[in-house]
């Protein structure tokens, strides 16, 4: 069965189509990566799977794991192990980082049936999970992606992700900005994520990070459409050639 | 002159709040000195007034007529509960004053190993001091305070706070002012006087905090006076577990090179009102008056504030945020007057308010009046709801709304205590306030 299953998903924002019939299926165990131009709707997409309010879907289905992703709230998809990486990670003043992620770990933990970490039991469990992933876990100390640089916004994202474990993981270009070493460390979170069971949706505009994350399938979206699919030799095929020759060739 | 006219004019309300005063009415009055010259001062200024109504713009927002329905009687308190106390304080080392309605309780006060050159002492046995009574209500201008002369009418017990010149206090000072009336509504008058002498430093802390019971009216004068170079952390924690009142007044002098920095937090039930008026009366002075709220239930918060720069090359700082829940209201109303001489001032004012329910309501009122060409001011107000970003982005992590809502709250709130420059107050205020909205939240305030 698979993970992810889109079927003609069709939403707007603020009255306007965005996403016009979307199909996709993921199967566990893999990755696809989603490429397009700039306003193609690829963020659009991100937020309806993670359930942004604003973004309403007006057609089709999303079947996710064998429940209907469309009908739970943003939280519950999230601790059904649905993870987004947000292209613009979001600054909450006041709120340390580990405080956050206790709050989210705990949830998770809560809706699973499992107990839930105190203050020092979830130091060092997020301890270990940053040294496993050779990551710094100083950012956790601060208020969350306040008077973060990108880079360690995306860095931050990518910690999140190791430690919550999705199933289904969401990136929104997470590479873009990242200097070489920097976008290392957010392709080695990723690898370290794969699994037989797990499946990612990585969305990017630069075959860059498609070396160190090798995608089962490549998308290319435009005009709120799957336009093309294809192995990872299409992601080399669009930055070869750019978007034009396959857009005129869908037309 | 104590005006017989007036007297028999004075509205229910405050002819029965004056017969609880020392010495009752002014036929009777057996006490002599300096004490009793300054009630009779008071009591003029109140008499001539009157309570303030809304028709006077600086009580525009605020109104005391729920205060006139209630039959007060004087301070008496006996049958409070200390332990409830406890839990509604900050965990502080400190030395310790307590009042209970006003009155020094020297029982639960812990004073021991003050330094040398520290006196913390009951108001009156400081009245033979020139220095103390030269300075009681030199400060405030009663005839434009009414609350202050309601205060000084008052005048009987609080506390002298005094640091000799060049000396500091090891730990903060807390003044607990506790407020309590088991079946009759109960007003009191606490009075504190705070004077640091050159190059002096400490830390005051002030809880005031209403018990349940029947309703407490704490009508609070803080003057505080600093010589030049002197250091004051002055915070200020307030907290009614019911639907009384707690109106302050408090005056700030600060001389060359002074540095101040206030904070109040005011957390409780009923109706708040602080009235603050900082005099900027030297050069290089540092003044800060921040503050946070927390308007729940019915609440009313208001933080009226007066900074004056007299002298040129000072510096204000002044942050209030508030949240405010429920059916509560929260105003601000900030004046700041740059004097002609007050050359190369800098002032900066901002008042935030998060709104969490349809029927809370703030006002903001800033007022600057600038008489001097060279000085920096800004000022600013926000009004909003929580971020819907923010919202989403921990809810994408797994956080339910509710959850969501209040982590957002909690961090608004505490991001304002960052203003506190005395690390351990600070330390002690995060953790109280996190305790504190516990109960809050369970009981569904996001
Ligand atoms: N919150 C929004 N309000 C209005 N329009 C939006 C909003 N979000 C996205 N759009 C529009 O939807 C289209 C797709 O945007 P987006 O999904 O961000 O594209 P991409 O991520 O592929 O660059 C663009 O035309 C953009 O202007
Ligand atoms: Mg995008």
């Amino acid at each position: 069965m698979a993970l992810l299953e889109i079927r003609d998903l069709h939403a707007e924002v603020d009255g306007k189509e965005i996403l016009k019939g979307i199909n996709l299926t993921v199967e566990p165990g893999e990755v696809h990566a989603i490429m397009g131009p700039n306003g193609s709707g690829k963020s659009t997409l991100s937020y309806v799977l993670a359930g942004r309010d604003g973004y309403e879907v007006t057609g089709g289905e999303v079947i996710y794991d064998g429940k209907n992703l469309l009908d739970l709230a943003p939280e519950e998809r999230a601790c059904e192990g649905v993870f987004l990486a947000f292209q613009y990670p979001v600054e909450i003043p006041g709120v340390a980082g580990t405080t956050f992620l206790r709050h989210s770990v705990n949830a998770k933990r809560k809706y699973q049936g499992e107990a839930e970490f105190d203050a020092m039991e979830f130091v060092k469990f997020v301890r270990g999970k940053a040294k496993d992933l050779n990551m710094p876990d100083d950012m956790l100390k601060r208020a969350v992606n306040v008077g973060f640089s990108g880079g360690e916004k995306k860095r931050n994202e990518t910690l999140q992700m190791a430690v919550l474990e999705p199933k289904l993981a969401i990136l929104d270009e997470t590479d873009s900005g990242l200097d070489i070493d920097a976008l290392k460390l957010v392709a080695d979170g990723v690898n370290a994520l794969r699994a037989p069971e797990r499946a990612m949706l990585v969305i990017t505009h630069y075959q860059r990070l498609l070396d160190y994350v090798v995608p089962d399938k490549v998308h290319v979206l435009a005009n709120g459409r799957i336009i093309k699919s294809g192995d990872k030799s299409l992601a080399l095929e669009l930055e070869e050639h750019g978007y034009a020759h396959i857009l005129e060739a869908a037309a | 002159m104590s005006g017989n006219v007036q007297e028999q004019t004075l509205e229910p309300v405050l002819e029965r709040l004056l017969d609880a005063a020392p010495g009752g009415r002014p036929a009777d009055e057996g006490a002599r000195g300096p004490l009793a010259a300054l009630r009779a001062e008071g009591r003029r200024a109140i008499a001539a007034a009157g309570l303030p109504t809304q028709k006077s713009e600086p009580w525009k927002y605020t109104s005391l007529n729920a205060l006139r329905k209630v039959e007060w009687s004087g301070p008496a308190g006996d049958g409070a509960d200390f332990d409830t106390v406890k839990s509604a304080l900050p965990v502080l080392d400190a030395y310790t004053v307590v009042l209970l309605n006003g009155r020094f309780d020297s029982v639960l006060s812990d004073l021991n190993g003050l330094p040398k050159g520290v006196r913390v002492l009951p108001l009156p046995e400081a009245m033979s001091d020139s220095a103390v009574t030269d300075t009681l209500a030199s400060l405030i201008p009663l005839d434009m305070a009414p609350m202050a002369a309601l205060n000084t009418a008052h005048l009987d017990d609080g506390v002298l706070v005094r640091i000799d010149a060049g000396k500091a206090l090891d730990k903060p000072l807390h003044i607990v002012s506790v407020g309590y009336a088991g079946s009759a509504p109960a007003a009191y008058h606490p009075r504190f006087l705070i004077q640091l002498d050159e190059n002096a430093e400490a830390t005051v802390i002030e809880s005031h905090i209403g018990l349940k019971g029947a309703p407490t009216f704490s009508n609070t004068v803080t003057e505080v006076v600093l010589a030049p170079s002197a250091r004051l952390g002055h915070y200020k924690l307030q907290d009614q577990a019911v639907d009384g009142f707690d109106l302050s007044t408090t005056a700030i002098r600060c001389s060359d090179k002074s540095v101040y920095d206030g904070f109040t937090l005011s957390l409780g039930l009923g109706t708040v009102r602080n009235d603050v008026r900082m005099t900027l009366d030297g050069e290089h002075v540092e003044g800060r008056l921040n503050g946070a709220y927390l308007g729940h239930g019915g609440s009313h918060v208001d933080n009226t504030t007066f900074i004056d720069h007299a002298k040129p090359n000072s510096t204000s700082r002044e942050v209030f945020k508030g949240v405010l829940a429920d059916e509560s209201r929260g105003v601000f109303q900030g004046k700041i007057l740059v004097r002609p001489d007050a050359q190369n001032t800098d002032g900066h004012q901002l008042n935030k308010s998060l709104l969490l329910s349809d029927k809370a309501e703030a006002d903001s009122k800033p007022e600057l009046e600038i008489y001097a060409d060279d000085v920096r001011c800004s000022h600013g107000a926000t009004i909003g709801a929580l971020d819907d970003e923010q919202l989403f982005y921990l809810r994408a992590r797994g956080i339910d709304a509710v959850t969501a809502r209040a982590i957002l709250v909690q961090a608004f709130l505490m991001e304002a205590l960052d203003e506190i420059q005395k690390a351990s107050v600070r330390d002690a205020l995060h953790e109280h306030l996190a305790a504190r909205l516990q109960p809050l939240f369970k009981g569904g305030l996001v």
